[in-house]
């Protein structure tokens, strides 16, 4: 029980400071909404996606692919935070209490999640703003928010790792987001994947990260005209895809996390 | 009276560097212990293994009669610790933060409330309670520290160079609290780089260098074993030093030494005031002109010299903090 309330109040005290230092939420927020920007004004006319390339089908195309990325991005923060607690003397005094192991590190990854939905409402009205527009009832867009939500969340603890393995902040930031370039980049979420040469296209296709955008655009119905879903399993099942992959994200870097953290107390 | 505070042997290595060398401790319940040493002596670490901060490779430690290393849960929640680098949260206000570590002591959120108000007003901290504590000067932080590890009033408090950094009157303050504390009959360790400190603080003190407990005892018995009081005499004139060295000789129970340049000589000497006296009737009988006279205990600085070697320098070394290695 300790568990829940003790990562509860991580959280709070998470939440807290980010209240106090908004300037760290307004700069997650403009990458993003730059973006946004840039993709759906100077590529929106000239990508072809399925068998358009009309400006308005690029920037519903866009868009899952966006928040994909926007919601990964939240592990730089993360990372930097944990990285950052670590070498406060603040984090002694956390070992010392009588409370849950793991709790700093859960606690630190609710508060990112609420800081991604935050993120995500704003992005979101942007998107509207520039045209972007859904055609599924309102559960399945909710049901998309949502998978985007535990897909961040997810990534949020590969974020808690880089945080515990590195020695400071900035190497935090900057080893939280390299790796994101690629990962997002080769990936159908800028881009129609069927259109890369076929060993890019593999990848592409059990990318993790693409099977989220491809859910995302069903479920928001995204998908441009003409589209041609690949035959890879996690592009024609990609709910039951980012379900799994998030779960498996989460086991495997929850559990190493933990465990590193147990050991940086000698 | 039972142990409070026992530890046996306790070894820790960092890569190629010994931190502790199988240091031993007993502290009974009710008293405090003042650890000193230079840094890098291994008192961080030591305190770090009994608050369950860090895994000794050898040892044993039993705190509040609770094995450290078998049950570090149950030893958590009988202890309070108050770091050298204040441990609270900067964004947070001050009763923000007590509440937080209140909650983390497993109270309930009201409890954990009133808990943090009381504190507050005990430290002087009410007028600042709803600021961020980055606003706070440097002794207000200490004094927020300090209330943290008080939550929950442990049995056994662990200090770690309460007061470094801190200017005089707010280590006095300080002191006053830790004083009270003590009378209330919490056991403490602390550990210190002052000597005037673990004087000023503690029952018993243990000498720690190079990752072993070297010396202790009482600051008496530790002063007795540098050596009992000494006359110590600042002659007016050069050409004098001989003469009031046969003095000091027929006086003393050892011998004189003399420090030329200062015109300084000093002798070991038993029988306190009353020969103080005689000394300088004699030198004034014999027309030797003195600047200074006096009769000198010896300091905790010439305990820890004559046990080290070496003065009780601050030595800019790692101390076993590395959270993360």
């Amino acid at each position: 029980m300790s568990a829940i309330s003790d990562s509860a109040v991580i959280a709070r005290r998470n939440l807290i400071r980010m209240g106090r230092i908004p300037e760290m939420l307004i700069f997650g927020l403009i990458q993003p909404i730059m973006f946004v920007v840039l993709f759906t004004y100077v590529f929106g006319g000239s990508i072809q996606v399925g068998s358009s390339n009309s400006t308005q089908a690029y920037r519903e195309f866009l868009m899952a692919g966006i928040f994909a990325q926007t919601v990964t991005f939240a592990t730089a923060g993360a990372g930097a935070g944990i990285a950052d607690d670590m070498h406060k003397g603040l984090i002694d005094r956390f070992r010392s209490l009588p409370m849950a192991r793991g709790a700093v590190l859960t606690g630190r990854t609710i508060a990112d999640l609420v800081q991604t939905a935050l993120t995500l409402v704003v992005l979101a009205v942007v998107a509207v703003i520039v045209g972007w527009r859904t055609h599924e009832n309102f559960g399945k867009v909710l049901a998309g928010f949502a998978l985007l939500l535990l897909f961040g969340y997810a990534f949020s603890w590969i974020g808690a790792l880089i945080g515990l393995s590195v020695r400071t902040p900035e190497a935090a930031t900057s080893g939280g987001l390299i790796w994101l370039f690629p990962l997002t980049f080769i990936s159908n979420a800028f881009v129609d994947a069927n259109l890369m040469p076929s060993f890019l296209r593999h990848i592409a296709e059990w990318n993790p990260f693409s099977a989220v955008v491809q859910a995302c655009r069903e479920l928001f119905g995204n998908l441009p005209p003409g589209f041609e879903t690949p035959d890879a399993w996690p592009m024609q099942h990609p709910v039951w895809a980012s379900l799994i992959w998030s779960v498996v994200i989460i086991l495997v870097f929850r559990t190493l996390a933990v465990r590193k953290y147990r050991r940086a107390t000698g | 009276m039972p142990s409070a505070i026992y530890a046996e042997g306790l070894v820790k290595s960092f890569g190629d560097v010994r931190a502790l060398d199988g240091v031993d401790l007993d502290v009974p319940e009710g008293t405090v212990l003042g650890l000193l040493g230079p840094n890098g002596a291994g008192k961080t670490t030591t305190v770090r293994c009994l608050t369950t901060l860090l895994r000794p490779d050898r040892g044993r430690a039993v705190v509040a009669g609770i094995d450290v290393l078998k049950q570090p849960d149950a030893v958590r929640r009988s202890i309070g610790l108050s770091g050298q680098f204040a441990a609270v949260d900067e964004y947070l206000t001050g009763r923000e933060n007590l509440q937080m570590v209140g909650q983390l002591y497993q109270m309930r959120a009201k409890a954990a409330k009133e808990r943090a108000a009381e504190l507050l007003e005990q430290f002087h901290l009410t007028d600042a309670a709803d600021r961020p504590t980055k606003t706070y000067s440097g002794g207000m932080r200490r004094r927020l520290d300090l209330a943290a590890a008080l939550v929950v009033s442990p049995p056994v408090m662990f200090m770690d160079e309460p007061t470094t950094g801190l200017d005089p009157r707010n280590r006095q303050q300080l002191w006053e609290v830790i004083k009270q504390l003590v009378s209330g009959g919490t056991t403490l360790l602390l550990t210190t780089q002052y000597l005037e400190e673990a004087d000023h603080l503690a029952h018993e003190i243990a000498v720690v260098d190079h990752g072993r407990v070297i010396a202790q005892g009482t600051s008496d018995q530790l002063k007795a074993r540098t050596g009992g009081e000494r006359v110590e005499v600042v002659v007016h004139e050069r050409e004098h030093i001989q003469a009031a060295a046969e003095v000091l000789t027929g006086f003393g129970k050892g011998e004189v030494t003399v420090e030329d340049h200062m015109r300084k000589l000093t002798a070991p000497v038993t029988g306190g005031a009353k020969l103080l006296a005689e000394v300088i009737r004699e030198l004034d009988t014999r027309g030797i002109e003195i600047d200074d006279i006096g009769l000198r205990r010896p300091t905790l600085d010439d305990v820890f010299l004559s046990l080290t070697g070496h003065v009780a320098e601050v030595k800019d070394e790692e101390n076993g903090k590395g959270a993360v290695q």
